[in-house]
């Protein structure tokens, strides 16, 4: 291994001493003071855990203005625009509202066909939103007493808080005007995709 | 009911099978029972089992083996590709594509496209049906 590393070269490249560095200085490290408890046994410490996330790999299908066919859940069927990858890695995605009735909504990469349809949506600015914006809100906890035990508990009916309302308006307006100057879109979006007789879906073109 | 179309030097094919499935390819030279030689202007020549062949009506005049520009020329005089397109056969498949490659707004397209149509047909029928009572 001596002989296969060369170190006989580097050594009579430097008179027969292989080259040593001085160790670097290092910062003078504050005086630690010896800790007032020792515990009886061994304490486990976790290991730390330095790993961050990275958000979701988007298919090269999907780019901000796609069409999408929504495939799960309670806007199964139905075609969206999509606006932008969240960094948790879901996809902001919006209807429009006033098209299809889906509001400003996440959705997963796996529950989405992209078509190949796109929609002009450089007047809209999704910049403002992010996962914090689509939590829910913390119920409080009530304490319950006995008698509120066996009553049923009223739920209380949320509205939708006006801001809501207007950040949809200003995505949606831009975007119905982008999409109204392409004949048919607006059907296009307001219409469900389903399978019909004959179609293989392996087999379509989206 | 006798053949009307036969394996002969200058029969146009349609490849049914394999890699050049689709391609129209024009019989050269007939190796044995089962086999052609076959060659057209993109492929190099070959020979194919006439199973993977689908015989068309179309037949250009070419010497046996001839060499690649002479077969181009030929079937340029011959005017292969215009014939075959225009043929109810080459018509269906050209068709055929066109909507296999359809996209998925264009499927919604077509269907609002048949929708009115079959409106203007109904319309029309209506109008002769009550011609016809009156």
């Amino acid at each position: 291994m001596y002989h296969k590393r060369g170190i006989w070269a580097i050594k009579a490249k430097h008179g027969g001493v292989f080259p040593r560095h001085e160790p670097k200085e290092a910062p003078p490290k504050p005086a630690e003071k010896p800790p007032k408890y020792y515990p009886a046994d061994d304490v486990r410490h976790p290991i730390p855990n330095h790993r961050k996330h990275k958000p979701t790999k988007l298919r090269a299908s999907i780019t901000p203005g796609t069409v999408l066919i929504l495939l799960a859940g309670r806007f199964m069927g139905k075609r969206v625009v999509f606006l932008k990858q969240l960094p948790s890695g879901l996809l902001l995605v919006t209807g429009p509202f006033k098209i299809n009735g889906v509001p400003l909504r996440r959705v997963n990469q796996a529950y989405v066909i992209a078509t190949s349809t796109k929609v002009d949506i450089s007047a809209v600015s999704a910049e403002k939103f992010d996962d914090k914006y689509f939590t829910k809100e913390k119920k409080k906890k009530k304490n319950k007493g006995e008698s509120e035990f066996f009553e049923t508990e009223k739920e209380e009916t949320k509205a939708l808080p006006q801001e809501k309302k207007d950040d949809q308006k200003a995505v949606d307006t831009p975007l119905i005007k982008a999409i109204e100057a392409v004949s048919d879109l607006k059907a296009y979006l307001g219409a469900r995709f389903s399978l019909r007789a004959g179609m293989k879906p392996h087999e379509l073109v989206f | 009911m006798p053949f009307k179309r036969y394996v002969e030097i200058g029969r146009v094919a349609l490849v049914n099978y394999g890699k050049d499935y689709g391609r129209l390819v024009v019989i050269v030279d007939v190796v044995d029972q089962n086999r052609a030689l076959v060659d057209a202007p993109n492929i190099v020549r070959g020979q194919m089992n006439f199973k993977r062949l689908s015989l068309t009506d179309i037949k250009i005049d070419i010497p046996r083996l001839p060499k690649k520009k002479t077969l181009i020329a030929a079937m340029e005089a011959a005017d292969v590709q215009n014939k075959w397109e225009n043929s109810s056969w080459g018509r269906k498949l050209i068709v055929q594509k066109r909507r296999a490659a359809l996209n998925d707004f264009d499927r919604f397209k077509v269907m609002l496209a048949r929708i009115k149509r079959g409106g203007a047909i109904q319309q029309e029928l209506a109008k002769l049906k009550k011609q016809n009572t009156s």
